[in-house]
């Protein structure tokens, strides 16, 4: 099936993913760490302002706050990207006899680059303050490969909604700058005066949960898990069935 | 062996811009491009008949060169042989490796030099790097670059560039190659050299398909050929009787 015939390209869409990253920094002296330094200097000036507002102790509140920045940006990068992922690609699906699926292989990939610069933020954030690290740092590598799982339907998913429907990576766009405001990166769960329910109804919250709470030496919640597992397995089934019904068109549509 | 069987294929594009309105309800027909009609139960999107009950058996050997005006259908049968089109309707089933060589730039990244381009345009054609390494001298060489591979791509000539992509992309014989216009190479001394590589080139491939307006061109690689117009196809057979018919058309058009 495409998506299989796919990940024999591999060699192909981590090359194209990394030429995606240089050319957006390219002829920059520090080329794709401004990447990390923007994280930086963002988790920074927010960590201080809101650590101040909210008047939390920055020990605990600075590495929380980088932590949630970086899974935030490895989210929304792949749900962004992938709404561009069919779009993007418009010349090569229409010269190349190559699976689709590889275009969204390749948003995946370039998210991933970015995450990997992203996350010495906070490893350095994570290192000044003794962020403690325990057994539960383990639950980092199911947590990401759930989180690559899900990102990759959504890539497939949305990469082909936007391409019939243009109106699509729009609305997506300013959803998830909505999102990022109701879903606890900048603020802590527990600054809620009740768990109100439109937080456990935020799939973003989970999805940032799972990662978050091991990067900060914590075990993630039994909730947070089932929900992710039940996305991605509802996602994929959706995916699978539209994909395998319209991926033929994909090509008349871009 | 290598063979392409199309049977009674259609291939339709929606149109969904804007303009569709006026066409709605309506069939146009034009002297060139496909044809335009509304689509059956829908009365908001157009459609665009690029192709229509196209049947085509090729075998190995075989060596066609496609005809037609601007619009025929020339290009989305080529895609349709690639595989990037699915028709709506009918039949496909081929066997062998492709290579399209549709854009022979296509993909390149200006910024990145010479050999990263190789590896680039290596990949898009289904080699691993591995196999791209074993071929990385042969490929230099040919090209006649020296040193600018290691500059990128954006100092060099438009010339240049062309010597690079035509080196790498006729570095490995697929079962089946399309090729879409002609492949123009740089100057004078090089031509004569890629003449001489493509011609090595092609007898190693079993099956391929050329659309080009060039007579001279389909003449001295085709021996057989197939007229478009519409999208659908009107001749085939020989070159020469089938260039003939086309100089016919095109003579009953202006007259």
């Amino acid at each position: 099936m495409d998506i299989i015939a796919g990940w024999r390209r591999r060699e192909l869409w981590t090359t194209l993913a990394l030429h995606d990253v240089r050319q957006r920094y390219r002829r920059s002296t520090l080329g794709p760490f401004w990447i990390t330094i923007s994280m930086g200097v963002m988790v920074f000036a927010l960590g201080l302002l809101y650590g101040q507002i909210f008047g939390q102790d920055l020990t605990e509140y600075l590495p929380f706050l980088a932590a949630g920045f970086v899974i935030w940006g490895l989210i929304s990068t792949v749900i962004l990207g992938g709404c561009q992922s069919f779009i993007a690609a418009e010349g090569l699906i229409r010269q190349l006899n190559a699976p689709v699926s590889i275009y969204a292989y390749r948003e995946l990939w370039s998210a991933l680059i970015a995450f990997a610069h992203n996350i010495w933020i906070f490893l350095a954030v994570a290192w000044w303050y003794d962020v403690p690290m325990n057994w539960s740092l383990l639950w980092v590598v199911p947590a990401l490969l759930i989180l690559l799982v899900n990102g990759f339907w959504i890539s497939l998913m949305f990469g082909l909604l936007s391409a019939r429907f243009r109106d699509v990576p729009l609305i997506i766009g300013s959803l998830v700058q909505v999102l990022f405001f109701m879903t606890p990166v900048i603020w802590r769960p527990e600054m809620l005066p009740e768990r109100a329910l439109f937080l456990q109804l935020n799939p973003f919250y989970h999805m940032i949960e799972i990662l978050r709470a091991p990067m900060l030496g914590q075990t993630p919640s039994l909730e947070n898990w089932l929900v992710v597992l039940s996305i991605a397995l509802v996602g994929w089934g959706i995916t699978l069935f539209f994909y395998s019904a319209y991926r033929w068109r994909i090509a008349y549509w871009v | 062996m290598a063979s392409i069987t199309l049977e009674k294929v259609s291939v339709s594009f929606p149109i969904y811009n804007a303009a569709t309105r006026s066409i709605k309800n309506r069939l146009i027909q034009s002297a060139t491009g496909g044809q335009i009609r509304a689509d059956r139960g829908s009365n908001r999107i157009a459609v665009v008949q690029a192709l229509q009950d196209i049947d085509l058996r090729l075998q190995s050997g075989d060596r066609v060169g496609l005809v037609g005006h601007n619009g025929a259908g020339k290009t989305t049968l080529l895609r349709v042989l690639a595989g990037i089109y699915e028709p709506n309707e009918g039949r496909v089933s081929i066997d062998g490796s492709i290579v399209p060589l549709f854009d022979i730039s296509l993909g390149m990244d200006q910024e990145s030099t010479g050999y990263e381009n190789i590896l680039l345009r290596g990949l898009y054609l289904g080699l691993t790097r591995a196999q791209i390494r074993a071929r990385f001298d042969e490929i230099a060489e040919f090209t006649e670059l020296g040193d600018f591979l290691n500059l990128p791509i954006r100092t060099y000539s438009s010339g240049m560039q062309m010597r690079l992509a035509f080196a790498v992309s006729t570095s490995v014989a697929p079962d089946i190659l399309l090729i879409d216009e002609g492949i123009g190479a740089g100057d004078a001394a090089f031509i004569e050299k890629a003449n001489a590589r493509l011609k090595q080139f092609t007898e190693r491939v079993s099956i391929i398909v050329l659309s080009s307006h060039s007579e001279a061109l389909i003449k001295s690689m085709c021996q057989k050929a197939v007229l478009m117009q519409h999208g659908r196809l009107i001749g085939a057979g020989a070159t020469q009787e089938v260039l003939d018919q086309y100089r016919a058309l095109r003579a009953g058009n202006v007259g």
